[in-house]
């Protein structure tokens, strides 16, 4: 039983990081119908400007304090991705607008290309790593109720306590300031959003540069873990089957359909795996969204999918 | 002046109906084909077979197979590389496992394989649309990848993960130079292609038109969407088994499964698109792009005699390749093809455009 619930929180908690990603997927195809493939490009962009500015600016500017570091690299990092937003946006999108998911899709992976080499140019393309004070020390819980506890990784917890933060602040700024309202306003309808006067070019530089702050946190807490590294950009293909579980259109969906992913990815590669020879998380994930979208083929959360003649 | 149909008039049904009907397009096409299959192995380098003409060829059959299900049945595929390694696989077991097989009989009996699990993966259309069944595909992709890489019965237990054939031959003719390989490319490549023009321009074509075009009207007025839907995954799936035979025996002639990556499917998804949806030549004009691209782009810095290290260059062509894949989507998001076409038309007119 103690087992069963290391791996339980041990899914949870990679859920809730597969989350993190998904959520930068659901806001750009909300605001915008992009279905934004360069998410784990953005991810890796994002990471190594906080991993590189990080080490550059105590050299550049003689300091030695590692919170000022981190805390200038991001900033900096922030600001790079605001800007590749405003690029993104004016170069590909508004000349894109009107044409097919598919056509949208395929710039998007032209876009991911483009940025994967873009940032290893510009950084490097060795291993980096972010310091930004994660603990990496193991953590027993519920000790009481069994024999020896509940091992969990405390740099888990803690990042999913900031991933459940990140999720709080965006439900708050999508739902309580004025430029959340024009971003819910443009995803309901475009139209009539762009008839009552919201700019819709400026609302797609700012979802972007929102998905980027997601790709910026979700950059910091992979690399923290794993290193900054080119394979850092596959977790958005870790995402992808999180995204289309919980619904293409859905916040809370995303959060949800990661823990779902997390939890069945971690109890299968436990329970199942053993039998059918190991490493079958990655298509265990996109089985069991495929399970899911047979049952509801707009994802838990989407929104139903009206056709009409 | 030079093109155009004045004066050719159609007298019979057959002659209505044919794949060319302006003579000129007649002519072009011939002396296409003249120069593949007599000019190309008389004048052409190893290297040029070997680096270009091959993958091109193999390329092309398979985007022509992606076309049938994403260009003309809208059902958007992300796990292509998945039913090429099924076809290469397939056949390879067959190879192996049945003594004195045939090239030719493998390399169909791989196609048929990739038929069957290019169906099962492709029920789920049914009922997913769009994005979502993009994505799902991709539960193809990875399966597959992991089904080739840790069930050893597929690879024939090899200790390495890696496969290799040797001793090609097609009726007792060896396959084994640059030219003959292209040579036996080119025939196989040349007869999916009018059996997939043909089929595009028949009934059941016409169906996966409907259904693309809008799936609910169409059924309304009478198309079965299984059956459209299935057949376009059943025949797409089956030219894509047949190319990835050809890609794993032919050009590669040891693999892994590797191979057949998530890459794979994108670079064969970018050929398509660039190329021009819902085209036969469109495939071709787009494994043209594809396949010249990074070879033209890693020698560039060569040629230009500016010294880098060899990855910048590696970061620099993934740069510039993203760069021109936007570029060419801004510029004409109908695909090359699109382009050709409106060339004709114009050159119908010329040089008296009014």
């Amino acid at each position: 039983m103690g087992f069963f619930l290391e791996t339980l929180f041990g899914g949870l908690m990679a859920g809730m990081l597969y989350s993190l990603v998904a959520l930068g997927f659901v806001l750009i195809y909300k605001a915008s119908g992009v279905f934004n493939f360069a998410q784990g490009a953005m991810v890796l962009f994002a990471a190594l400007a906080m991993a590189r500015f990080a080490e550059w600016f105590p050299k550049w500017f003689g300091f030695e304090s590692l919170l000022l570091a981190n805390l200038l690299a991001f900033i900096a990092a922030m600001a790079m991705m605001v800007v590749l937003a405003w690029a993104i946006e004016r170069l590909c999108l508004s000349k894109l607008v009107n044409q097919e998911g598919i056509t949208l899709l395929m710039a998007t992976l032209g876009i991911a290309y483009f940025l994967d080499g873009f940032g290893q140019t510009l950084f490097g393309s060795d291993i980096y790593s972010i310091n930004v004070g994660m603990p990496k020390d193991p953590a027993f819980i519920l000790e009481g109720m069994f024999e020896g506890g509940v091992m969990v990784s405390k740099e888990d917890l803690v990042a999913a306590v900031i991933a459940a933060l990140l999720v709080i602040v965006l439900a708050l700024f999508f739902q309580k300031t004025k430029t959340g309202r024009a971003l819910r306003a443009v995803a309901d309808d475009h139209q009539a959003a762009q008839s009552i006067g919201i700019p819709l070019n400026t609302i797609w530089v700012i979802v972007w540069s929102v998905a980027g702050f997601a790709a910026l946190i979700a950059g910091i807490i992979w690399g923290s873990k794993l290193g900054v590294q080119f394979t850092l950009s596959l977790v958005a293909l870790k995402a992808l089957p999180v995204v289309i579980l919980g619904g293409l259109t859905s916040v809370p969906g995303a959060i949800i359909g990661g823990l779902i992913i997390g939890v069945g990815e971690k109890l299968s590669e436990i329970y199942i795996g053993p039998m059918l020879g190991g490493g079958i998380e990655i298509w265990f994930a996109y089985v069991l969204a495929l399970g899911f979208l047979l049952v509801r083929p707009q994802g838990l959360f989407g929104e139903k999918i009206i056709d009409r003649v | 002046m030079l093109y155009r149909e004045n004066g050719q008039f159609k007298t019979s049904y057959a002659a209505d109906q044919q794949i060319f009907p302006i003579l000129q397009d007649r002519w072009a096409i011939g002396l296409l084909l003249l120069v593949a299959f007599v000019a190309m192995p008389l004048l052409g380098s190893e290297y040029f077979f070997r680096a270009i003409l091959i993958p091109f060829l193999i390329l092309a059959l398979a985007a022509l197979g992606l076309n049938i299900l994403v260009g003309y049945c809208g059902q958007i595929s992300l796990g292509t590389g998945a039913f090429m390694a099924v076809g290469a696989y397939a056949a390879y077991n067959f190879m192996v496992r049945i003594d004195g097989m045939p090239l030719i009989v493998a390399m169909l009996l791989g196609g048929l394989a990739a038929t069957v699990i290019g169906v099962l993966f492709g029920i789920p259309s049914l009922r997913i649309k769009g994005l979502y069944l993009a994505v799902a595909t991709l539960a193809a992709q990875f399966f597959t990848d992991w089904a080739f890489l840790r069930i050893g019965w597929f690879t024939n237990h090899s200790t390495s993960g890696s496969v290799s054939v040797a001793n090609l031959n097609v009726f007792g003719i060896p396959i084994e130079s640059p030219v003959s390989k292209y040579l036996f490319c080119l025939v196989v490549v040349c007869v999916f292609a009018l059996m997939a023009k043909n089929l595009t321009r028949s009934a059941i074509g016409r169906q996966w038109m409907a259904i693309r075009d809008m799936d609910v009207a169409a059924a309304v007025i009478g198309i079965r969407p299984v059956y459209a839907k299935l057949t376009a995954f059943a025949v797409s799936s089956f030219i894509v088994g047949v190319a990835g035979v050809l890609w794993a025996f032919v050009y590669l002639g040891a693999w892994e499964p590797a191979a057949f990556s998530i890459d794979r499917s994108f670079q064969l998804l970018f050929m398509v698109i660039i190329g021009g949806l819902g085209s036969i030549s469109g495939a071709f004009l787009g494994a043209a792009f594809m396949v010249l691209l990074p070879v033209v782009l890693d020698q560039l810095p060569h040629w230009l005699g500016i010294p880098i290290s060899t990855a910048t260059v590696s970061h620099l062509v993934h740069m510039i390749f993203g760069a021109l894949i936007v570029f060419f989507l801004i510029v004409e998001p109908h695909g090359l093809a699109k382009l050709w076409s409106v060339g004709k038309q114009k050159m119908r007119l010329w040089p008296f455009p009014h």
